[in-house]
């Protein structure tokens, strides 16, 4: 049973690296399905893993920590939509520059408190999240195969785990069995027909953006609470990119983003796995080439795999009325 | 029933140096269909636009059922009873029917319960109306003529009692344009007030009470429709008497200057857009292509052009093959005596960034006359610009003004005078009058036929009925990318219309 053993190891670092990209990917389904293309989703979820270490680190509440995260994170959300709905900029601009700004900004506010090089102090117990074992984990273990299933793959994980998968359907249902979300799709293909029928395309596309602020909270606060115990600069390592690329390849459907998170978290486990192993005929590859894999996979599954992904189409187009 | 529905006061309107609407007045009597008619640019849909809320008039004031109403925005528009078709659909394409008639009327937070309303009141809307539409299609899997039913559910679902259309019937088949007003006549016996914006004259005499005309920005005249005429609406639209119908004589055919054999053209996806379709083109003749928009007409003039590659079949220009479906030339052909006026002049025909001068060599920018060794000779292009001006008419006459800036008519103008005054054998014409206002149509038309009078072969494609049938001396009528059939200009409008439709076509071809 060890390559079941292997398994079982491997799905549960796959889940483990998803939760950011499930995070932040739901949160690009929510404005980008309203019309607004938003390529900083990195630097929100680096902005919010910044304010939950920094916060966690003095309050020593793992609570105040993701509040933290959360307002911040809606704060540059807002930024972004101030940009790109109200002074109608260009999307991408606006995106990058929020990248930029946050990446930039961790680093020095970081150092100036807490003199670490940019990181944020080691967290204790209490200031961090804690997994959490399910009802009977420990009794179902000894079980053949269902037992690891339950005790070791599902069971042990942090809340924010589990709110990121509860998050799927429940952003399928208020996309699509909610007046919000019918409204928040429709503006995204079509603004003219929202405004039409006399609903705000401004305030809708604003609740959107600040959607996508509260789940992009999630993401950063799990980086540094969860996975880690503190912020440590650039911790997000393109993760934001790779839950923009994964919502594309899900062509903007809230389960096909879970499946696309699970394939790219995989690939990202199996990297690290197999870092240091020989491999069968290749024999020992470099740990470099392992950490590029994941990358170099979504490359290629983007450009062969997805066929013809189309983007909500009002997408990245400020509403201007017409004339 | 001299009740008034709908009274404006005073609407005045500016969008920067653009006056769009003067000092309106404009009495709708309920119960009424009246219509609006004036030419692009009149500021027709401004006026409608104040009255759905979606612009704000500068000055004014807005009476429904004569109480005064301030409408902000849609929703008090709605609220006050007035629901709009817009000309461009304001639906969600990949909704279904429902969700779009939903939209922004849901009732509730969760949709479930006001699905299972809304379906129940669209059903007593179809009967009640007989406004058939399957709820669950969706919107870009149906037809316009359905589509444009979606809209008019959209506002009966609002309880709409006073419906606006803007352009109703631009994107309509003869038959469906009928259908439409079938239905509008329905709306009107339930007591529906009915404004329709239209720049078709035909359209005000077959359905509307009671016409106003506006002309530049102004509300020039009301008349009872019974009591005017064409002749009376057109002088007043532009402000003098024009000729509806051009003046031609007899055509004198010559030789095939363009023959056209088996052309079949498919589109990136496979699609079969043009199937198979032969005719030629003599000199001195004008050939018209009818056809509701997208029935293979476009690709086909592309493909003529050099601009789109054919899949099998021959083009001969003046006697020599042209290579259509391996390497496209334009330019080549160009030389060869063929002229091109796309049907889209802002992508195609002009760059609407440059200057008039720069537009009006566009494509011939290689020819000697233009150049001064390697470099473009400026003064030399600037007079021939100037020589256009004045004998197009393009107005403003300068020759330096960013082309963005000229009205659709003059742009078009500037298509035209480069095309024309090459002196081409061959001169294929797509939409000619496309955005165009009256006063400049006839011009255009007069062009067109002088053109022909000089020995040139045109090939003209429009989906205006009427300029093809005043245009030309043969018509051929596509549908579904085939020639279903060829008519002489003396056809009546039915019967096109049904070739059109491709009710008749499928009968002929059976023969």
């Amino acid at each position: 049973m060890d390559f079941f053993h292997v398994l079982v190891v491997l799905l549960e670092s796959t889940i483990r690296v998803s939760v950011p990209l499930v995070f932040a990917a739901l949160a690009g389904l929510f404005t980008e399905r309203a019309g607004v293309f938003d390529i900083g989703l990195e630097g929100k979820m680096l902005g919010a893993a910044f304010a939950a270490g920094a916060v966690a680190a003095v309050t020593q509440s793992v609570w105040m920590g993701l509040l933290a995260a959360i307002l911040i994170s809606i704060l540059l959300s807002l930024v972004h939509g101030y940009a790109s709905i109200t002074q109608r900029g260009n999307q991408i601009v606006s995106g990058v520059a929020i990248n930029f700004i946050v990446a930039g900004s961790t680093v020095i506010l970081g150092e100036a408190w807490f003199r670490q090089g940019g990181r944020t102090p080691a967290l204790a117990e209490g200031a961090r999240f804690q997994t959490i074992n399910l009802p009977g984990a420990d009794a179902v273990r000894e079980v053949p195969v269902l037992g690891p299933i339950y005790a070791d793959l599902l069971s042990g994980h942090f809340l924010l785990t589990y709110l990121a998968f509860a998050m799927v359907p429940a952003s399928w249902w208020i996309l699509y069995r909610t007046r919000f979300g019918l409204r928040l799709r429709a503006v995204g293909e079509n603004p003219g027909a929202v405004d039409t029928a006399g609903i705000s395309v401004i305030w809708l596309r604003y609740r959107a953006v600040i959607c996508c602020g509260i789940l992009c909270g999630f993401a950063g606060a799990y980086l540094s609470l969860a996975m880690t115990a503190g912020f440590v600069k650039g911790m997000t390592a393109g993760k934001g990119y790779i839950a923009l690329a994964a919502l594309i390849f899900a062509k903007w459907r809230p389960k096909n983003v879970m499946f696309a998170c699970l394939l790219f978290g995989f690939l990202d486990a199996l990297a690290i796995r197999l870092q240091g192993t020989p491999l069968p005929l290749v024999g020992q590859v470099p740990v470099q080439l392992m950490q590029a894999l994941p990358y170099i996979l979504t490359v290629i599954l983007l450009a062969g795999f997805i066929g013809k992904a189309i983007p909500p189409k009002a997408g990245g187009v400020p509403y201007v009325k017409e004339r | 029933m001299d009740n008034i529905a709908i009274e404006l006061r005073g609407i005045d309107k500016s969008f920067g140096p653009v006056h769009a609407n003067k000092d309106i007045n404009l009495k709708v009597r309920k119960g009424t269909i009246h219509g609006i008619i004036g030419e692009n640019g009149a500021g027709k849909s401004t006026l409608m636009s104040i009255l759905y809320g979606f612009y704000q008039a500068d000055s004014g004031e807005i009476f429904v059922d004569g109480k005064p109403a301030s409408i902000r925005d849609p929703n008090t528009a709605i609220s006050v009873g007035i629901g709009m078709v817009h000309q461009h659909f304001m639906l969600v394409e990949n909704f279904t029917v429902l969700e779009n008639v939903m939209l922004g009327a849901e009732d509730s937070q969760i949709l479930n319960k006001g699905i299972a309303k809304a379906r129940q009141e669209l059903k007593r809307l179809e009967k009640e109306y007989a406004l058939e539409v399957n709820p669950d299609a969706l919107i870009e899997e149906l037809p316009v003529g359905l589509q444009q039913r979606v809209e008019i559910l959209k506002a009966l679902y609002r309880r709409a009692d006073i419906l606006i259309l803007d352009e109703p019937t631009g994107v309509l088949t003869p038959a469906e344009a009928d259908h439409l007003f079938r239905i509008l006549g329905q709306l009107k016996a339930q007591g529906k007030t009915i404004i329709l914006i239209t720049h078709k004259l035909r359209e005000i005499m077959a359905i509307t009470d009671e016409v106003s005309v506006m002309r530049r920005g102004e509300m020039v005249a009301t008349r009872t429709t019974r009591e005017t005429s064409v002749e009376e609406l057109a002088e007043l639209m532009v402000g003098r008497r024009v000729l509806l119908r051009v003046e031609k004589g007899e055509a004198s055919p010559g030789d095939v200057k363009l023959a056209v054999e088996g052309l079949t053209v498919k589109d990136s996806r496979g699609v079969t857009m043009v199937d198979d379709v032969s005719f030629e083109v003599r000199a001195g003749e004008i050939v018209g292509i009818a056809g509701v928009a997208g029935n293979g007409q476009s690709e086909l003039l592309e493909a003529i052009a050099g601009i789109r590659r054919a899949t099998s079949g021959t083009v001969l220009l003046n006697g020599r093959s042209v290579d259509v479906t391996g390497h496209r030339d334009p330019a080549e052909l160009r030389a060869r005596g063929l002229a091109h006026v796309p049907e889209d002049r802002h992508h195609v025909g002009l760059v609407l960034k440059f200057e008039e001068s720069e537009n009006a060599i566009l494509g011939y920018h290689n020819d000697p006359r233009y150049l001064k060794g390697a470099f473009l000779d400026i003064d030399a292009i600037r007079k021939d610009a100037e020589e256009k001006i004045a004998k197009y008419d393009i107005r403003p006459p300068n020759a330096r003004l960013k082309t963005a800036n000229f009205s659709g008519g003059n742009q078009q103008k500037i298509v035209l005078a480069r095309e024309m005054e090459r002196g081409p054998d061959v001169l294929i014409i797509g939409q000619p009058t496309r955005g165009v206002d009256v006063g400049a149509i006839e011009f255009i038309h007069k062009r067109i036929i002088e053109m022909r009078d000089q020995g040139k072969a045109v090939l003209l494609v429009s989906v205006e009925l009427d300029e093809i049938r005043s245009l030309s001396d043969r018509i051929l009528v596509m549908f579904a990318g085939r020639v279903v059939g060829e008519r002489s200009p003396e056809a009546t409008e039915g019967e096109l219309g049904l070739l059109m439709a491709g009710v008749e076509g499928r009968k002929e071809a059976a023969e």
